[in-house]
Formats: structure tokens, sequence, C-alpha cells
């Protein structure tokens, strides 16, 4: 009752909200870099939003599956095949089995997320399964998925045929944004934000900058004006967040990601606000991104929003999965 | 003292940028003050030298207010004014064996040579102190632990290690600190301990907490050698 990685991905690996509470030791929260991604997922096949799913870099895994399963991939588009058909994305899919997945080409977007019904049988760490690579626990061993590995399910269902359902999530509000089409990231003033010069905080933001090569799970760095600070103070290391933009000594810009330390001593121009953070972590290095300010207020009732139409999705999929449930 | 959004649902109360122990006691006394409260209101509490992260739960301080930040900024000035800057608790005090063998005491002879003293001068000096756990950070387990003597105090490397293995023992600034995992690294590596810091098999992963009194005793390479992690466990818990 499983599916088995036959070729390992280059960054692939378990993930579901992330590990809170043990910050204060260090032990940072990990999770899904696209949440809004990895809970449409789930809310597709029927599970918990928290469910842990696969996470996906590309190029991605491919899978086997020696038993039928309820799945759905959301987030990047892949170019997801099964057994050599093309299947959709944000559409629940059944899957029959000795079914292999495989994903082709980028068509857009950095991270897909693969969720099966009832979930897949993994040991919590802390409260969470997701892989913390730098501790080598949660997840799989604490690592990317090689080949070979094998993610058993929970749930056992019935089924002989492939069959794509006939609905599917409507995600473009997670990814939309402020200006649709334009990829501006809203954020929140960052602490540390006036120890810019006048000019290098206008150039944050009037300027674009492009997601570099070098971004990671860790941290995206972004390329473009160096900015300067009027303030050389040293700054000692306190909490930081997923989605904080720090500015580095050469003036070079890093936004923090989901595997981010749990503290760090750069002074913070910006606070990606969690409503756009699905929006930054999509983008694909070589793309541009510019940012712009709003106020704390908004922030948190975009993210509320956020996971209003989320819970609202889950409820619907529950819904139009409900006849078919009964008989897998 | 300030009371900032680092989030969404994290706010940080900012004492001061300053490593000081009377900073941090303030750090201190509001953070057990917190994880005392009965309503759960965070899900972390992060110290830090001169600041303490709450973060919390949006959508649960939502259905009490309708801007959490200014919900959880009113609570957390409240906490401040109850807290008592006296009542830290008392602290845990770890002992904490560093064998200095050169074999693991990569930058030991650098920084003798630099600091004009002798080795046994370096080891003195470092094992005379007792620090204090100001935070953790960086890695899990790795406690940022100060304040170590100026005569021995070195600035980071100035470009750091591909590769420090765990148990390293190290100095940065008037820091020290010890490498819970292997890791690249910048510190200066004087010693190793034989001690586990990080097993995630342990109910409590970590050895170290915040607020935690460290003290280093010198260990020869034969007791690194032969050092029995099972009873200082018990000694230690």
């Amino acid at each position: 009752m499983s599916i088995e990685v036959i070729k390992a991905g280059i960054a692939d690996s378990i993930q579901d909200e992330g590990r809170f509470g043990f910050q204060h030791l260090g032990i940072n929260p990990n999770g899904a870099m696209d949440l809004c991604a990895m809970k449409v997922a789930n809310a597709l096949v029927g599970n918990a939003l928290n469910e842990a799913v696969v996470e996906m870099g590309f190029p991605a895994s491919t899978f086997r599956f020696d038993k039928p399963a309820l799945v759905a991939l959301t987030g990047a588009d892949f170019t997801p095949k099964l057994n050599g058909r093309n299947i959709p994305i944000n559409q629940p899919v059944l899957v029959a089995s000795g079914s292999e997945l495989k994903f082709t080409k980028v068509k857009h977007s950095a991270w897909c997320y693969l969720a099966v019904h009832g979930g897949f049988g993994l040991t919590e760490w802390l409260g969470s399964y997701s892989t913390n690579k730098k501790a080598n626990v949660g997840g799989v061993e604490g690592r990317f998925l090689k080949k070979g590995d094998r993610l058993s399910f929970r749930r056992q269902i019935n089924n002989s045929a492939i069959k794509v359902f006939p609905w599917r999530a409507n995600v473009t509000e997670f990814y939309e944004g402020s200006v649709p089409s334009q990829t501006n990231v809203r954020c929140i003033e960052g602490n540390e934000f006036d120890w810019l010069t006048k000019k290098s905080q206008k150039d944050f933001l009037k300027r674009s900058f492009i997601i570099s090569r070098q971004s990671d799970r860790m941290g995206y760095r972004l390329e473009g004006t160096a900015l300067k600070q009027s303030k050389k103070q040293e700054l000692l290391s306190t909490a930081v967040s997923f989605g904080t933009i720090q500015v580095l000594p050469n003036g070079e810009l890093i936004a923090l990601m989901a595997d981010h330390q749990t503290t760090g001593g750069y002074p913070r121009v910006a606070q990606v606000i969690a409503a756009d953070r699905s929006r930054l972590v999509q983008c694909s290095p070589a793309e541009k991104i510019s940012f712009s300010f709003v106020d704390i207020e908004e922030a948190e009732d975009l993210l509320l929003k956020q996971e209003q139409s989320l819970s609202r999705l889950q409820y619907a999929c529950k819904l139009m999965l409900k006849e078919y449930l009964v008989f897998l | 003292m300030s009371i900032y959004p680092v989030s969404e649902n994290a706010v940080t109360i900012y004492f001061g940028n300053e490593l000081d122990i009377g900073l941090n006691h303030r750090v201190f006394s509001l953070y057990n003050y917190l994880r005392r409260q009965p309503d759960s209101f965070w899900v972390d509490l992060i110290p830090a030298y001169g600041s303490l992260t709450v973060v919390y739960d949006l959508n649960k301080i939502r259905t009490i207010s309708h801007l959490a930040f200014e919900w959880i900024r009113r609570r957390l000035e409240d906490a401040i004014t109850r807290c008592d800057d006296a009542v830290v608790g008392a602290a845990r005090k770890l002992s904490i064996p560093v064998c200095y063998d050169p074999v693991f005491g990569l930058d030991l002879k650098l920084l003798s040579k630099s600091k004009k003293l002798s080795i046994d001068q370096v080891i003195e000096l470092h094992t005379a102190q007792t620090y204090r756990v100001f935070m953790l950070g960086f890695l899990p387990g790795f406690a940022y632990m100060a304040i170590v003597d100026e005569k021995i105090a070195t600035p980071r490397l100035p470009s750091p290690r591909k590769h420090v293995p765990a148990g390293s023992v190290g100095i940065a600034g008037n820091q020290t600190g010890i490498y819970p995992l292997d890791s690249p690294g910048g510190w200066n590596i004087i010693g190793r301990t034989p001690v586990k810091l990080f097993d995630s098999h342990n109910e409590n992963p970590v050895l170290f907490q915040p607020g935690d009194e460290v003290k280093f005793y010198s260990v020869s390479k034969e007791e690194f050698d032969s050092f029995n992690q099972k009873s200082f466990t018990l000694l230690a818990s």
C-alpha cells in the first residue's frame, strides 16, 4: 500500500504546515514552501488541510503506485503524466495500481505538491512530519526523497481505472496579489527599514528585483540595485520569520524561506505578508518581482480571507467527494 | 523598550541591542512569566539577547479582537508591568567536559599566539568563567553563551569552515558556543565536548535551555574517548 520513488528528483521532501513550539531551542519550523498549494492538495483529496504531502522541485521524482490511490497535484505545473497520459493539476485523480507518475516539463511555478487521500504513513517528530534536513529528522529520515523510498498510504481504497474527477480548485486568488499579471509582493515595513538611506528606501519600492539561481528552501536571494545603509550598526540576533527580507552587508537582499534559521542578525527591510508568500515562493529563478507596503491590519485581513477561502474549498471538496468515496 | 510586528503572527518585544546580563534578565523574566500563563495565547516564545519574540495563532486571536497585533501588544505591555524582574527563576547549572587537545582545538594554537598567552592560559580562562545561555539559534540546540573573558575574545574566522564537527567548542567575539551538529561555521574552534547536545530520539532533543548557566572543565583525550553519555544524561537531568 504505497508509492515508490523509482527515480529521485533534486529537492523532494515531506512537508506539512511546519513544526512550532520549539524555536526557543533553535529548532526551526520547516514546513511547505507554498502553504496554500499544500492545503489545496489536501482539500482536493478530502484530507485535513495540514496533512503531510510530498513537496517537489524540478526535476521531480518519478513514482510508481503499487496500490490504487486518490491523489491531487497542486502548485507548480510540471506537466504531470500518469502512464504517459497528461493529467491536470488542481483536480482530484483516481490512480490505478501499477501506474507510473512522471513530471516532464515546467509549465509554470517552482514547487509542486502531491497529496494522497488518507495521508502517508510516516512518523511524527515534535508534532510535525516536516523534513528537517539540518537535524536529519522528520519526513523520510530527515532528507530529500531518494530512489527506492516507499511512502505507505494510511487508507486503502478500491479502484481499478485511472479517472480524473470533473471539478477543479480555482486557485487564482492565492497567487493574484494586488496587481494581477505583475509579480508585486506586498510587505509590512521591516523594523530596520529606516536604516536604509532615503534613496535605497525608494529603490526598494520602485525598482524590481530578480530571483537569483542561488535560491533554495532556506532563502531566495534577490538580485538588483544594491541597497545602502545610512546606519552601520551591528545588530544582535533576534527571531526572524518565513518571509523576512534582510539586507546583507554587500547590499544584496535575501528573503528567508521555510527552512530559515530561528534567529538572524541582518537588518530587516521588510516582511512579506503571509497572504503573498505563495506568490513569492512560486517565482522561479530569473523571474522579476517588485515590492510594496501595506499595514499590519491589512496584512491580517488578507491572510484571514485566504484562510477562509481554503476552508470553503475544503468544505466544497468534501461535499463533491462524498458520493464517490462510498464506492472506493 | 519597543514592541513591533514581525509578521501577521509574531511580535517582538525589544529591550535593547547590547550583550548584557541585566538586559537579558528582563527578557527572561518576561519569557518565564509568559510560559506560566494559563491561557497559552502563544505558540512559540523565542528569547534572544535583548528581545523576546512571541509567535501566536492569528485565527485564535482574531476571534477575540479585530486586530490581533493590537490585542497582543496590550497583552504584552500588561505582562511587562506584571512580571517581576527579580523572579527569573533558578537557572539550571551544567558542567560540560571539553577536550582542548590540538586534534580538536583547530584554532587554539593561533588564538594563543595572537593573544600572547600559553595554551594552558587560554584553557584556564575559558574554564574559569560561568557562562549564561543567552539564547539558542543558528542550528537546533546551538546555545549562544557569554560572556567570554576579553583576553580570549576573538572575532569570527575571515571565511567560515565548510565542515565543523558536532561537539566543537568555539569562540566568536565575546561569545562561546558548541556546534550540536556537523555544520559549516566560522567560530574559532578551541576544543570538543563528548557530550551529545542534540539527540532527535530523546524526549528532550536539546540539552541546553535558554537561561542555563554553563561551566566547562578540561578533560584529556583518554577521558574524552571513554566518556559515558548515559551517566552524563542522568546527572544532567
